[in-house]
């Protein structure tokens, strides 16, 4: 039976009540439940999922519903039940603190408010980010879904006053030390970020950490700040602030290749700053930075190493390294490939951090050739409805792109879609090798590694069982300061069996290797 | 070196809308941040945020903050004071034998809720019109009564509100601006009029509060000349009560105001002790009083172009209704008024309930009342809140008003001046509404008070103001 109780009028905001959903599922006797709003998204979601009744028409943008198909009534009591605890949870945390409905209450409550974090649903992000500009605090877009016009509208009126505005959906940023949104624990040091990706900020700040290095300012763009509707407006904004910060002594400069004539504009300033500068144009061509006198890096690791050796007076060189030593790398890539069954011939990735699949399948797809991916390197090689369906050879997927976030945490948040593919796949008698991420720090869940490792060992049963070995690779990006803490997430992960890189680049490296002994 | 620069330099202070998890994370790194109980403008209501817009254009705000600004400093001013008593019929204006005054909104006959029905055909009773309720209902529905809203006539009546030709009120005048305020005298809880009760003892006590209460009350403020209501309420918020559903404090200071007086009179001294007795009996005489204060410290600021606060907010048990200052006195937004969510007295439940009844929420509309609910934690316990829901429902109104009272403060917030001045703007834009505390009529008349709570207004009443206000001043 189909059940639906509505309130009217009554407001929570989206997360909690996804998360909620996701608590209800867990319950005995639910078989499917949705608990949100009656937006148009989410009554199509329950259409979908098969939840709407024809009462289900009454359900209006502005109620709360919660639809479930259970076996029986007192299930739904439990339901209810269930979903009381949960909202009232959050109610009693609030009771201690007062939280302004509006910015205007927020000024009141702290008049040197200088910087805004804004996840907002997209169509009213635009809207709230403006208003933060009109009171001169400058603006993390963190929400996705902004269009691209209002975008420029933004990122135009923030620069014709001074004011930031990183993203839209670029959710890293260390201003002043202060990790805001997805962001890492990361030293305070002389090395200064400024980046059109998230991911893979996080997966260059973590590393400079780790190896001992610290920042002073990552700033991050947004994803499309380096395309030609936007111009790269706050890429040179960041670019000459961090110029002009007597703190930073060195620069990198991360994006995927922008537009051509954007990329000559950027890497001029750049080549001015009378300071180094690495530029890490993810897949992009060496040869057209280090015409500007620049640094070009190889992969998001490479850049972080050399970022650091610069801070250290060093020469800055390619690391295409293992750190483990490249016999050692050999010899397990050898053991890995010599308990495989002849069938199994493909790797599959598996991301959480957009950036970090693209740069997986732009460092593998020259060896590899076909990369399937819902974020494909070519066009040829698009895999539809990759929610859904199912993998095809060599896969790659972002599992924080839209298709998957729809309804939905971003993945970092709430990884349960990707440990469960990993599942999935591990019954693909062709799948070789399964490629994860796992990005910790601020604003990542708060034990990614728990329900990988889970799935990681389920997965690599099932191979056993059908006479085969899975071999998983995995590489976190984090560092120790970060509450989850790199070594001991890297352990969960080793513990269930996988293999654990310390960087993408590397991780990337040895599944090449490992697909190399395969054959 | 640009201003980011100098951002590179300052302690960051952060404002959080959305995740709220982001914001637990700052907290936890010690960095001054601020999180935001985001909601859609206007709850997504694109029509309405469309009007906001208009209306936001910094030429047009401009003009309307200015004329916010005029109301307060106008509501601020205000100096309500209690001058004396009258009959109903002598000196409100527009009152005729025929007319009979209500609460809430403009309302016909046949779409009166069950009180005010009650009331009202009291009331023909006891001004002789009418010798049972047969007749009483025949007349009402004769057409030839005039119904007409207390607020048309610069008075205001709790619950049913009615007020007849022959009915004593108290007069109270601003003495700011000049204008006066009427309300009837209260006649306590149980079986009353103003629950539309209609049954002889309800007659017996309004003749006796007619022949014997009023005029001992009447002479007395002879004696007395006036007494200064507005020092009085901003007492009573000090002392545990928010002048509408809690009035111990108030009635009490009125009864010591009174008390010398009435003994001055020259009435009999049982005459005196019944007048006084009647008084220290009923906690809510003070309503009576601070509902025509909080009525002409408010009318003056109506006709103000440009000005969006809300003038009047009641409700007549079908309907509720305001009216903005910058839109007139004519003009009426109403829509079907809530149940109140409250606690019912043993016996009582949901089922019997009558909707949002009453002017009483011009409390409210001048800042007191619900808004004050900080300084009058007791109220809470009529929803089984706590002490900290008190506090949290009067800081969220600070976030729809224009200002705070400089004469009305709340102790438990550092005594910081009261919510004054709802901004319909901010209203819509905000998706806050304004919290009123109040009685539970009984839905069908004779029965009474059912029990008391909180209650807001219907969202739509500010849509259509909304609509009207962006029509005529967002051109």
């Amino acid at each position: 039976m189909i059940k639906l109780e509505v309130r009217k009028n009554a407001y929570y905001d989206s997360v909690t009540l996804m998360l909620i959903s996701k608590d209800l599922k867990k319950l005995d006797g639910v078989e499917e439940a949705l608990v949100g709003m009656g937006t148009e998204l989410n009554r199509e979601i329950a259409h979908n999922i098969g939840l709407a009744t024809p009462e289900f028409e009454e359900v209006g943008a502005n109620d709360f519903f919660v639809a479930v198909r259970c076996e029986a009534d007192n299930t739904f009591d439990a339901v209810m039940a269930k979903v009381e605890e949960l909202l009232n949870k959050k109610a009693e945390s609030k009771e201690a603190e007062y939280f302004p409905p509006t910015l205007e209450g927020a000024v009141k409550a702290d008049k040197d408010l200088n910087m805004a974090v804004i996840s907002v649903p997209g169509k009213f992000a635009a809207d709230v980010a403006q208003s933060c500009l009109d009171n001169d605090i400058n603006v993390m877009l963190f929400s996705d879904n902004v269009t691209i016009e209002e975008e420029r509208a933004l990122k135009e009126c923030a620069f014709e006053r001074g004011l930031l505005v990183m993203g839209p959906d670029c959710g890293t940023a260390i201003i002043n030390n202060v990790p805001l949104a997805f962001a890492n624990v990361v030293k305070k040091g002389n090395i200064g970020v400024v980046a059109a990706s998230g991911t893979g900020t996080q997966e260059v700040t973590s590393i400079i950490d780790q190896l001992g290095g610290g920042v002073s300012q990552v700033i991050g763009t947004g994803g499309r700040d380096l395309k030609k509707e936007i111009g790269g407006i706050m890429m040179k904004y960041g670019l000459d602030a961090l110029i002009n910060d007597p703190k930073t002594e060195v620069i990198v400069l991360i994006s995927k290749p922008p537009a051509k004539e954007i990329a000559t504009e950027i890497l001029n300033i750049a080549a001015g700053a009378n300071k180094p500068v690495v530029v890490s144009f993810i897949g992009g061509s060496r040869e057209e930075v280090e015409s500007f006198g620049l640094i070009a890096a190889v992969s998001l690791e490479d850049a972080a190493h050399k970022a650091v050796a610069i801070a250290n007076g060093k020469e800055p060189q390619d690391f295409v390294k293992f750190e483990m030593g490249e016999d050692k790398a050999n010899e397990l890539a050898k053991s890995e490939a010599g308990k495989m069954a002849p069938t199994q011939k493909y790797v599959r990735g598996f991301y959480t951090g957009g950036t970090l699949c693209d740069e997986a399948m732009k460092l593998m797809i020259a060896k590899l050739e076909h990369i399937y991916s819902n974020i494909p390197l070519n066009a040829c090689d698009k895999l539809e409805n990759a929610r859904n369906g199912a993998s095809k050879q060599h896969t790659f997927l972002d599992f924080g792109d839209d298709e998957f976030t729809v309804g939905r945490p971003h993945p970092m948040i709430d990884p349960s879609l990707r440990a469960e593919r990993v599942v999935t796949d591990s019954l693909d008698p062709t799948c070789a090798i399964i490629m994860v991420d796992c990005v910790i720090g601020y604003g990542s869940h708060e034990d990614p590694a728990a329900d990988l490792a889970d799935a990681i060992v389920e997965a690599k049963a099932n191979a056993e069982r059908e006479g085969r070995y899975l071999c998983v690779v995995a590489s976190v990006c984090g560092t120790e300061g970060d509450p989850q803490c790199l070594s001991t997430t890297q352990k969960k992960l080793r513990d269930a069996g996988a293999v654990v890189m310390p960087s993408n680049a590397q991780a990337t490296r040895f599944v090449e290797r490992v697909l190399a002994y395969a054959k | 070196m640009s201003k980011l620069n100098e951002l590179f330099n300052k302690e960051l202070h952060v404002v959080n809308f959305g995740i709220e998890s982001f914001y637990h994370d700052l907290k936890g790194q010690k960095v001054p941040s601020v999180h935001v109980d985001w909601k859609p403008v206007a709850g997504g209501n694109k029509e309405a945020a469309a009007n906001l817009r208009k209306l936001k254009r910094p030429d047009i705000y401009e003009k309307i903050q200015e004329a916010n600004k005029e109301a307060l400093r106008r509501i601020l001013a205000a100096q309500p004071t209690l001058i004396g008593l009258g009959i109903a019929g002598e000196v409100i204006p527009g009152m005729t034998k025929d007319t009979i005054l209500h609460a809430g909104p403009p309302i016909t006959w046949e779409r009166m809720c069950g009180p005010v029905r009650g009331a009202v055909m009291g009331g023909l009773i006891y001004e002789g019109r009418a010798k049972n309720l047969e007749e009483a209902e025949k007349l009402a529905a004769s057409g030839q009564i005039k119904f007409d809203p207390c607020h048309m006539h610069n008075a205001v009546g709790p619950m049913a509100g009615v007020v007849t030709y022959s009915m004593p009120v108290w007069i109270l005048e601003n003495k700011t601006f000049g204008n006066r305020a009427y309300c009837t005298l209260n006649e306590g809880l149980g079986k009353v009029l103003r629950f539309g009760a209609c049954d002889d003892e309800v007659f017996t006590r309004l003749h006796w509060m007619r022949d014997v209460l009023y005029p001992v009350l009447r002479e007395a403020m002879k004696i007395k000349g006036e007494i200064d209501i507005k020092t009085m309420i901003a007492q009573v918020l000090q002392m545990g009560d928010e002048a509408h559903n809690r009035n111990k404090a108030g009635t009490s200071l009125l009864f010591r105001e009174l008390t010398p007086a009435v003994l001055q009179t020259d009435f009999s001294n049982q005459q005196k002790i019944d007048a006084l007795n009647f008084i220290n009996n009923n906690d809510h005489t003070f309503l009576n009083v601070s509902m025509p204060a909080c009525k002409c410290t408010m009318d003056p600021i109506f006709d103000i172009p440009y000005c969006s606060v809300v003038a009047t907010m009641n409700r007549n048990g079908t309907d509720f209704g305001i009216r903005i200052a910058g839109l007139g006195k004519d003009m009426w937004f109403a829509a079907q008024a809530e149940y109140v969510a409250g606690l019912y007295f043993p016996g009582f439940s949901e089922e019997d309930a009558a909707r949002d009844l009453g002017d009483s929420c011009i409390t409210e509309t001048t800042g007191i009342g619900g808004f004050c609910m900080a300084a009058a934690p007791a109220i809470v316990q009529f929803v089984g809140g706590q002490v900290s829901d008190a506090l949290n429902y009067s800081k969220t109104m600070y976030e729809i008003t224009v200002g705070e009272g400089q004469a009305y403060k709340i102790p438990s917030l550092d005594f910081r001046g009261s919510p004054t001045g709802i901004d319909m703007l901010k209203v819509i834009e905000t998706g806050i509404r304004p919290i009123i505390n109040t009685g539970i009529a009984h839905k069908d008349y004779g029965v009474g008070q059912v029990g008391a709570g909180l209650v807001y207004p219907p969202d739509d009443c500010f849509l259509q103001a909304l609509n009207a206000f962006a029509e005529k001043w967002a051109k």
